[in-house]
């Protein structure tokens, strides 16, 4: 009905005077957390093995760590944060007193999101090209699936936060659907080797092996077909669930 | 700015059903430009539905809402952008400074520097908020918290400024200061619409009450003429219900009055007679009696005193 960019971007503003002050409990202990996976898999567990699809093991696992980082980034900022804000801040009851609109603040909180993929992610590409992991310049590709991946995972934990009765709820979300994307989604092995073809379509419908195949393309430069299918997947799942959690924020926040 | 003499607030007839609870029903309310304007009831009348529905975010079962001579469902925005809000609780960023909390509802209203900045210095000299500018929010007193989150509501110079119970827990002396703050206000042309549950509060700053219970307004006017209406005294005193026929006989049967428990509250032009009257019943034993001026209170109590009862 009615969405300003200006309104979003006030919105947005406000999560970035929060982080401005917060950054040092927030973005620090979430940044480590790929950069340790990275180490002790990529060059502890990596050391016994002797390439993979013909790259060395951390080669091959860091595009899809840059993923892990971006999903992260945005998750933590859709699930716990927006519900503390939703719920105990009663910061969106505040911005409905003045001409904010319930879908600039969905605008607003995406694109906050999006920007908190685009820091862990950024960050852990020049982590990634400072030990000479990020082939350039075809790396910088990741550069667009980075906000990407944010986009995607903000659409799916809004969605998400928006459902459920209490802050508890999120140890589901992410113990149980975000660690196995982690696992299972073509960072640490290439699924498609190691699960049996007439399986091969649910693993399709996971939602983080689309960034990862797309990083790992922008990395070694091989680009085919899937990019389509890979790009188009996660710009319609994204948009498919923002349309729908743009009328649960309405119906949340108005009557 | 125009000129005119169309209210700032006109509801006709408005309702809202949540479920098969009917929150505001039929509700008719009319808030002149310029004055202070305050919205009694007690818990759960209907009044804070109101309140969502003149500024928007409570769209009504039916009727008609008009701010600003504008239709409020068709033009949030521009009905907002002309209004302030209080919320009856804090809405504070808490790990921010009463400074950055002003920035970033600036921001809000769009409001760019350097005007964003000198609005921002301007409310926290006009609510005295300069000692603690800079102190996270959550470190703050009730008071100033509070301060700020009315100084939030000011921030783009609002027309008509909304407070919902603007003093509830807060010491006399705040309550004292903010009331100060409320009139400047409104000399300087603003228009307020005040929920409280203190009458002494809507009395000494409302130009204009109503008193809403079950939904509707069952009594609006000027506090002086609703307590003028009711009677100029009142008078207070215990007595049992078996008591009080004779004790009232030939002098207060017909007067408005209010039992709680063995309280009983008389309304009266003149309490003289009845005085004498108790006295001589009570043959030298005296029982306490207070004759006070009737105020708002009474007034409220008498219109809403056998919900209060039901409630007990």
């Amino acid at each position: 009905m009615s969405f300003s960019p200006a309104y979003a971007l006030a919105v947005w503003r406000r999560n970035a005077a929060m982080y401005r002050r917060t950054w040092k409990w927030n973005l620090l202990p979430n940044f480590f957390e790929p950069v340790f996976y990275l180490f002790s898999l990529g060059i502890g567990v990596g050391a016994y093995i002797s390439e993979m699809q013909g790259l060395s093991y951390i080669a091959f696992i860091a595009p899809g760590l840059v993923c892990v980082a971006a999903m992260n980034g945005a998750s933590y900022e859709v699930t716990y944060n927006i519900f503390v804000r939703l719920t105990f801040e009663k910061a969106y009851d505040a911005m409905l007193t003045t001409p904010i609109e319930p879908d600039d603040i969905l605008g607003g909180e995406v694109l906050w999101a999006v920007t908190r993929a685009c820091i862990y992610g950024g960050c852990f590409l020049v982590v990634l090209a400072l030990f000479g992991l990020a082939p350039l310049p075809s790396s910088l590709w990741a550069l667009l699936v980075i906000p990407l991946t944010g986009l995607l995972f903000a659409a799916i934990g809004i969605t998400f936060s928006l459902r459920i009765p209490n802050i508890d709820s999120f140890s589901f979300y992410f113990t149980l659907f975000l660690t196995p994307l982690f696992l299972f989604s073509d960072v640490f092995f290439p699924l498609r080797e190691r699960l049996s073809p007439a399986w091969l379509w649910v693993a399709e419908a996971l939602p983080l092996l689309h960034p990862v195949r797309l990083a790992r393309a922008a990395f070694t430069g091989q680009f085919s077909l899937v990019v389509l299918w890979d790009i188009g997947y996660s710009l319609g799942l994204s948009c498919l669930l923002l349309i729908w959690a743009r009328r649960s924020v309405r119906r949340r926040l108005t009557n | 700015m125009t000129i005119s003499t169309a209210p700032v607030i006109e509801l006709h007839s408005v309702s809202k059903k949540f479920g098969d609870r009917m929150a505001v029903d039929g509700l008719d309310l009319e808030v002149p430009a310029g004055v202070c304007f305050g919205l009694l009831g007690p818990n759960g009348a209907g009044k804070t539905t109101t309140l969502r529905m003149i500024y928007g975010v409570t769209r009504p079962t039916s009727g008609t809402i008009r701010v600003f001579a504008m239709d409020v469902g068709q033009s949030t925005r521009a009905v907002r952008a002309r209004l302030g809000i209080t919320l009856q609780q804090n809405v504070l960023i808490e790990a921010l400074s009463p400074k950055e909390n002003l920035f970033v509802f600036g921001r809000y209203h769009l409001l760019r520097e350097p005007e964003l900045s000198r609005r921002v210095e301007e409310l926290i000299d006009f609510l005295e908020l300069r000692s603690h500018a800079d102190v996270p929010v959550k470190r703050l007193s009730g008071g100033f918290q509070r301060r700020l989150a009315i100084a939030l509501s000011l921030v783009n110079g609002p027309e008509l400024l909304i407070l919902d119970e603007p003093t509830t827990g807060l010491d006399p002396a705040v309550r004292l200061a903010l009331w100060s703050r409320i009139r400047n206000l409104r000399a300087a042309g603003t228009t307020v619409l005040i929920t409280t549950h203190y009458m002494d509060e809507a009395q000494r700053l409302c130009d204009r009450v109503a008193v809403v219970s079950a939904g509707k307004v069952i009594r609006a006017g000027a506090p002086a003429s609703l307590i003028a209406a009711l009677a100029a005294e009142t008078i207070e005193f215990d007595c049992s219900i078996e008591e009080e026929a004779a004790l009232l006989d030939g002098f207060a049967e017909h007067a408005r009055r209010l039992r709680i428990g063995q309280r009983l509250i008389i309304y009266l032009a003149n309490t003289t007679g009845l005085i004498d009257h108790i006295r001589r019943s009570d043959q030298g034993d005296r029982r306490p009696i207070i004759v006070r001026p009737t105020n708002l209170e009474d007034v409220y109590l008498s219109l809403t005193g056998t919900s209060l009862e039901g409630d007990a």
